[in-house]
């Protein structure tokens, strides 16, 4: 604005005028711009989820054809999972029960162990702890699939195949590492005259942690939390190699099992998928904001 | 009675002690180095048992060097090994460079950009076993979502595009790229968001604007950050699972496996463990280098991702 009102001291009437105009149809262009874009963005977003959505919809029998609209919009199929009313379908609640158990007992575990972890190593500073965060660096830049095989072999000489914690344990050796980086950061943040203080009062460690550490790291712990808990919404293989009973497996390792037979019953295997995907994406937009500014903390895994 | 000689004994032998404890304990005293080992227990124990044990146990399974003789001559694993490459090749650059973009664009201000950021991360929000499913029957070359667009759009009959080696990875590639740009953009915004006002603004006097201000300004001071994104990102991706398996599923006829999943496939389905084991092993040299250096740079960067 204050080129354009130089402008308007110094030149003539049509000069402004033309100044203005070009002002303008930058402005109309850039913003045409950002329309055309976020068309394409919000269409290449939604095309899979769309599909989803679109399947589910469908009646029994109509997924084999080619409309790109739902023509009859039914829920049955949704009925049909909260039902167990399908022969794939019929342990559905206990699967999705399994999830839920693993989910939340990995997201306590880690929270615990790498809290305690951070703890001693950043605020006790315990000799040779750069020995153990750098162990934790480590695992974090191992790919998890790659232990998958040894990890099965030794589960199966334990005999915890087909156990729910062995998958538990799997997802918090593996969650663990980021959450240690992402807290030892972020207790950077918080200064350590706070724990002498409480230290020379007579605090022991324990209560320093319970009562200091933990309500001042609460941010992180949340961001983690999300993160651990996703973790585990969205693992797939160590759940399809460890869980193979039906009573035993979890939603992604029974949804997976419709994809074995091309006559499976899609309108029910989409309306899984939908009904898993709506914890997660709760959680998403419930801890947003928490998480994006956990991911920035430290490091970063998806 | 004690006589000097003893006493002085027994300061040194104290002092000896004394200077092992401090090796071991560092500043802490008796019950608070208790406390702090009893912290780190956990984690040591699940270190040990479920990663380094797991580890040395891999390493053991494909040691023999007669399996890494039999992998090469597979056939499959050579063609899983240019699919890795170009997996990793074309999925990490074109992601983040889309990210990177994508993250300038997200800066403008406005209620519109705001809500489309909502939308735009939903890819990253559903579980992955979900929408690779999707995507999975949205490829189908008789009913699948895309033939019957282009068809009823365009009237074009649409490819089978899964039963093609080159289609079915390029599926693979999209599918990566559709669900993990999101995440990395939200990376790459907070890094530009980091960046101070002041030297935005001072680069904008300059007239560093547009390109000239991304090229000058932006860029220089999100490279650390770009470098780390892209090397964490293609260890992850070495590492992928699930947009394979769901994805293509490896076919058509075991053509666009990659390390991951191969490894998987020749464990499990023509149950030769050993063989997965040295699938998976054969990345070592890939995954080694890139480790020290992400370890290096993870440990000592300043710049806060």
């Amino acid at each position: 604005m204050s080129t354009i009102a130089k402008h308007a001291t110094l030149a003539s009437a049509p000069a402004v005028s033309r100044a203005l105009r070009a002002v303008r149809y930058r402005r109309y262009l850039s913003n045409a711009g950002v329309a055309a874009l976020s068309v394409i963005l919000v269409v290449w977003t939604i095309t899979p989820i769309y599909n989803m959505v679109l399947i589910a919809l469908e009646p029994e029998g109509d997924v084999f054809t080619d409309h790109i609209w739902p023509r009859v919009a039914s829920v049955e199929s949704f009925w049909g999972v909260l039902t167990q009313g399908h022969w794939y379908l019929e342990h559905f609640w206990r699967q999705f029960a399994n999830s839920i158990y693993m989910g939340a007992m990995t997201t306590i575990l880690t929270l615990a162990i790498a809290s305690l972890t951070s703890f001693s190593i950043g605020r006790m500073r315990i000799r040779h702890g750069w020995l153990v965060s750098n162990a934790a660096l480590l695992t974090y830049v191992i790919p998890a699939s790659f232990l998958a095989i040894p990890f099965y072999r030794i589960m199966q000489n334990y005999g915890m195949a087909n156990n729910l914690w062995s998958v538990i344990a799997a997802l918090v050796a593996f969650a663990t590492p980021y959450a240690i980086f992402v807290f030892q950061e972020y207790g950077r943040s918080i200064p350590i005259e706070v724990d002498e203080s409480a230290r020379i009062d007579g605090a022991s460690p324990l209560q320093i942690y319970l009562r200091i550490y933990l309500p001042l790291m609460s941010p992180a712990l949340v961001a983690i939390g999300t993160y651990a808990m996703l973790l585990a919404w969205n693992e797939y293989l160590y759940q399809f190699l460890l869980l193979s009973s039906k009573s035993s497996m979890t939603v992604p390792v029974a949804l997976a099992q419709f994809l074995s037979s091309d006559q499976s019953p899609w309108n029910y295997m989409m309306a899984t998928a939908i009904i898993y995907a709506l914890p997660p994406v709760a959680i998403y937009y419930a801890f947003r904001r928490r998480m994006t500014a956990g991911l920035t903390m430290g490091g970063v895994k998806g | 009675m004690m006589d000097t000689a003893s006493v002085v004994e027994i300061g040194r032998t104290e002092r000896g002690r004394a200077t092992l404890w401090r090796f071991l304990r560092g500043n802490l005293k008796g019950t608070e180095y208790t406390w702090a080992l009893a912290f780190v227990i956990p984690y040591v124990a699940v270190f040990v048992t479920f990663v380094a044990y797991p580890v040395v146990y891999g390493l053991w399974m494909g040691s023999e060097p007669s399996l890494y003789r039999e992998l090469f001559a597979d056939p499959i694993y050579q063609q899983t090994v240019v699919n890795t490459v170009l997996y990793l090749a074309l999925g990490v650059n074109v992601k983040m460079f889309l990210a990177l973009l994508l993250s300038g664009f997200f800066m403008r201000p406005g209620w519109w950009m705001k809500t489309l950021l909502l939308i735009f991360v939903l890819p990253w929000a559903v579980p992955q076993v979900s929408t690779f499913i999707s995507i999975h029957w949205m490829l189908n070359g008789e009913w699948g979502f895309l033939n019957n667009v282009l068809y009823t759009l365009f009237h074009i009959e649409g490819a089978h595009w899964l039963n093609d080696r080159w289609t079915a990875l390029g599926a693979v590639i999209v599918s990566h790229i559709w669900k993990w740009t999101p995440f990395w953009t939200l990376i790459l915004l907070a890094g530009r968001m980091a960046i101070p006002l002041e030297i935005r603004d001072t680069a904008r006097v300059d007239g560093a604007t547009g390109v000239r201000g991304f090229v000058h300004i932006t860029f220089p001071l999100l490279a650390n950050l770009y470098l780390i994104c892209t090397l964490l990102s293609t260890i992850f991706l070495l590492g992928d699972f699930n947009t394979v398996y769901f994805v293509s599923g490896g076919g058509p006829a075991n053509s666009t496996h990659v390390l991951g999943t191969l490894g998987i496939r020749n464990a499990f389905d023509i149950a030769q463990p050993r063989l997965g084991v040295a699938a998976v092993m054969s990345a070592l040299p890939m995954v080694i280098p890139l480790v020290i250096v992400l370890m290096r740079k993870l440990r000592t960067t300043e710049v806060q991702l």
